[in-house]
């Protein structure tokens, strides 16, 4: 009962940034969300619902770049994904690295691998591919 | 006899390199030293720099960043040295070998005098092929 | 002025070897930065070229230690997205896999912090009670590491119910060395002396840099996903989650030797579960995987083991994203070593148990201004197991 109340509390704070809440079943949450609140939906996530950021996906499909946010409710096991589209053109988005250190190196990984940056990120520098490739080149990254 | 031989009549010493690994083969080889496979009883030692090793075990597949390090570390050894090539990874770049930051399996990059297959191979095995190696007639030792 | 110490650089997780350089003014260390990409072999970007049967082999050699975590995540990972139940016997056989694993990884860490503190004698001890386990393993699955026991469904191979009995009496006896162990770490002044009140985590930092596993537990807070998402076997039986209040590098210590003991009583309770169950029934057919996103975590030695999958109805990962513990696990050396003295430094790095080759590999001294070598590795060592001496003289 109460985590489906403390999700749709979501859709009641931020209205219209957030586009679609899919429940898969009562432990996994997919939440779409306009990339603009990624900051304060995060924030309010993190500190007043007290959910634990696990990590962050990045991929690269038909609609552009997907990254998705997951957070995991440790008193009850389910996890929340937001997810976010960054159209192809415009791959830059918010950095989370203010509100958590979690979010630090992730961040860094996934513009590396797939060249999306991280708008006040205190320090995008090189993560992994320090003389394994190129500056420049996204391996992750699927040509067309 | 020869110096070639001479070197390697007595207690060997040796340095331990891990490339791009999955920890495996390092703890294999750790684990002969400990009391069940002691492998202190052939007079063998784990060094902690190569400047005093006879031998150098390498262990991983090696990726485009260990790659200088292992030639660095190749070229401060004093000479003759003989290297033993660990592990699937070390021996041919196993299942690592098709990953895009693959460098060439060890013994494209420097000379290797002997070959441990296994993934990762035991502790008994490691033990076998070093002995076998020195049991190698001198002239045979490709680097040394 | 201050000098950099680098330890590193290798580091044997997914994308986590890292080189990193303690800023030291004097002894005290000032600050931590960390240099990845050693041990990048792309793990990500081939498993989206495997099938999902290879991906399991693939994820097992993420790191050597945690063979069955990943293997673990992954398959919770596909089976949400196929909704698959597997039978109660490969849960069974699941669970005590990873519990065996848990425990001569625990095993493992206490004889490298030992080996760290300059107290050898443990080093040899805990890797010698180590072994047992890996004869159980090779009893088991045939080899001693990479145990190639997970598929989509259930497991590849079968525990036979007449090996049960053989299984619980090298238990007892993992057991009884276990007792020993603890009795020596526990109790013993020097140990006391050396890792109390060194390497502090607050339970903020915890949060902040969202660390998991023995490393937040230490600190207070009972995150386990075996209690908080149960999956296989563990909703089934009797265990409890152990935490520690103090969030220093002995609370670390004692929460691990003590899971050791709530393992063993696992795997007991899972042996006793698998005779209740028909022999041969480890797995159920699985024909095709859907198209869909799934992500599945297991609780790894170290901390939860985190897999996302997107699949596209073909037999290949689209994408496949790893998070072993480790990663955010390490990032705490920030708190935990600024304001330490280099000698401490290394038990810090140690408590969180990164996989130890990093700090055992090609770490060196580099004198601030010219870049001249200084220390070693063993030299860095060799001054944490002086302080040991120092102390014991006292
Ligand atoms: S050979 Fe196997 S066990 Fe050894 S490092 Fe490679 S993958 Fe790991």
């Amino acid at each position: 009962m109460e985590k489906d109340f403390q999700i749709d509390e979501l859709k009641k704070h931020f209205k219209d940034k957030v586009i679609l809440i899919e429940k898969k079943n009562n432990r996994r949450i997919f939440v779409h969300i306009s990339p603009d609140a990624v900051v304060k939906i995060s924030d309010f996530l993190f500190s007043n619902l007290h959910y634990r950021f696990i990590i962050a996906s990045a991929l690269q499909s038909n609609l552009g770049f997907e990254i998705y946010y997951h957070f995991s409710n440790d008193k009850n096991g389910e996890i929340v994904n937001l997810h976010v589209i960054l159209p192809a053109k415009k791959t830059a988005i918010e950095s989370l690295t203010g509100l958590f250190e979690a979010a630090n190196w992730i961040e860094r990984e996934m513009h590396e691998i797939l060249g999306i940056d991280f708008l006040n990120h205190p320090n995008l520098e090189k993560l992994i591919s320090e003389g394994n490739w190129a500056e420049g080149v996204y391996p992750y990254r699927i040509e067309k | 006899m020869g110096f070639k031989e001479f070197c390697f009549k007595k207690s060997l010493w040796l340095f331990h390199f891990g490339g791009a690994s999955c920890n495996n083969c390092d703890i294999e080889i750790l684990d002969c030293l400990t009391p069940r496979y002691d492998v202190e009883r052939f007079g063998m030692l784990l060094v902690g720099s190569i400047r005093h090793a006879d031998v150098l075990l390498v262990n991983g597949s090696i990726n485009q960043k260990d790659k200088k390090r292992l030639l660095e570390i190749y070229h401060q050894a004093p000479k003759p040295i003989l290297v033993v090539a660990i592990g699937a990874c070390g021996c041919t770049g196993g299942i690592f070998a098709e990953g895009n930051t693959f460098a060439g399996p060890v013994d494209k990059i420097i000379p290797v005098d002997a070959y441990i297959p296994g993934c990762p191979p035991k502790p008994e095995a490691i033990l076998a092929g070093i002995v076998k190696l020195l049991n190698k007639k001198p002239e045979q030792h490709k680097s040394a | 002025m201050s000098k950099i110490i680098p330890i590193g650089p290798y580091h044997p997780l997914q994308e986590e070897p890292e080189l990193f350089k303690l800023y030291c003014e004097g002894e005290i260390v000032k600050d931590v930065k960390w240099e990845t990409g050693y041990n990048h072999r792309g793990i990500e970007k081939l498993s989206e070229s495997k099938t999902f049967d290879q991906v399991f082999f693939l994820v097992e050699r993420v790191c050597g230690i945690c063979s069955t975590s990943h293997p673990f995540a992954f398959a919770n990972c596909i089976e949400e997205i196929g909704e698959i139940e597997v039978p109660n016997r490969a849960k069974y056989i699941r669970t005590i896999i990873a519990e065996l694993e848990r425990i001569h990884s625990h095993l493992l860490w206490v004889g490298l912090a030992g080996h760290f503190l300059g107290y050898n004698t443990v080093f040899m001890w805990a890797w010698k009670y180590r072994e047992p386990v890996l004869d159980l393993f090779e009893k088991i699955s045939g080899n001693r590491n990479s145990y190639a026991m997970f598929k989509i469904g259930g497991v590849r191979r079968d525990i036979e119910n007449d090996k049960i009995p053989e299984i619980k009496k090298i238990l007892d006896l993992v057991k009884k060395k276990t007792d020993l162990l603890t009795g020596a770490v526990m109790d013993d002044p020097v140990i006391h002396a050396r890792t109390k009140g060194v390497g502090i985590l607050t339970k903020e930092d915890i949060i902040d840099f969202a660390a998991v596993g023995p490393t937040a537990r230490a600190s207070g807070i009972a995150i386990d996903v075996r209690k908080d998402d149960p999956y296989a076997a563990y909703p089934l039986i009797n265990w409890k989650v152990i935490t520690a209040e103090e969030g220093d590098v002995f609370a670390k210590a004692k929460v691990r030797l003590l899971e050791m003991y709530e393992s063993v009583s696992i795997i007991e309770q899972c042996l006793d579960g698998l005779k209740k169950e028909p022999e041969g029934q480890t797995e159920i057919v699985v024909k095709n995987i859907p198209e869909g996103i799934g992500t599945g975590h297991a609780e790894a030695p170290r901390g939860e083991v985190f897999h996302f999958a997107k699949t596209n109805g073909s037999n290949y990962p689209v994408r496949h994203k790893i998070r072993a513990p480790s990663y955010v696990n390490i990032a705490t050396f920030k708190k935990s070593c600024i304001g330490q003295t280099i000698s401490d430094a290394t038990i810090s790095l140690a408590a969180v148990d990164p996989c130890y080759c990093c700090t055992e590999r090609l770490a060196s001294v580099y004198d601030f201004g010219s870049g001249h070598k200084i220390l070693g590795g063993e030299e860095l060592i060799r001054i944490s197991q002086k302080q040991t001496d120092k102390l014991l003289k006292l």
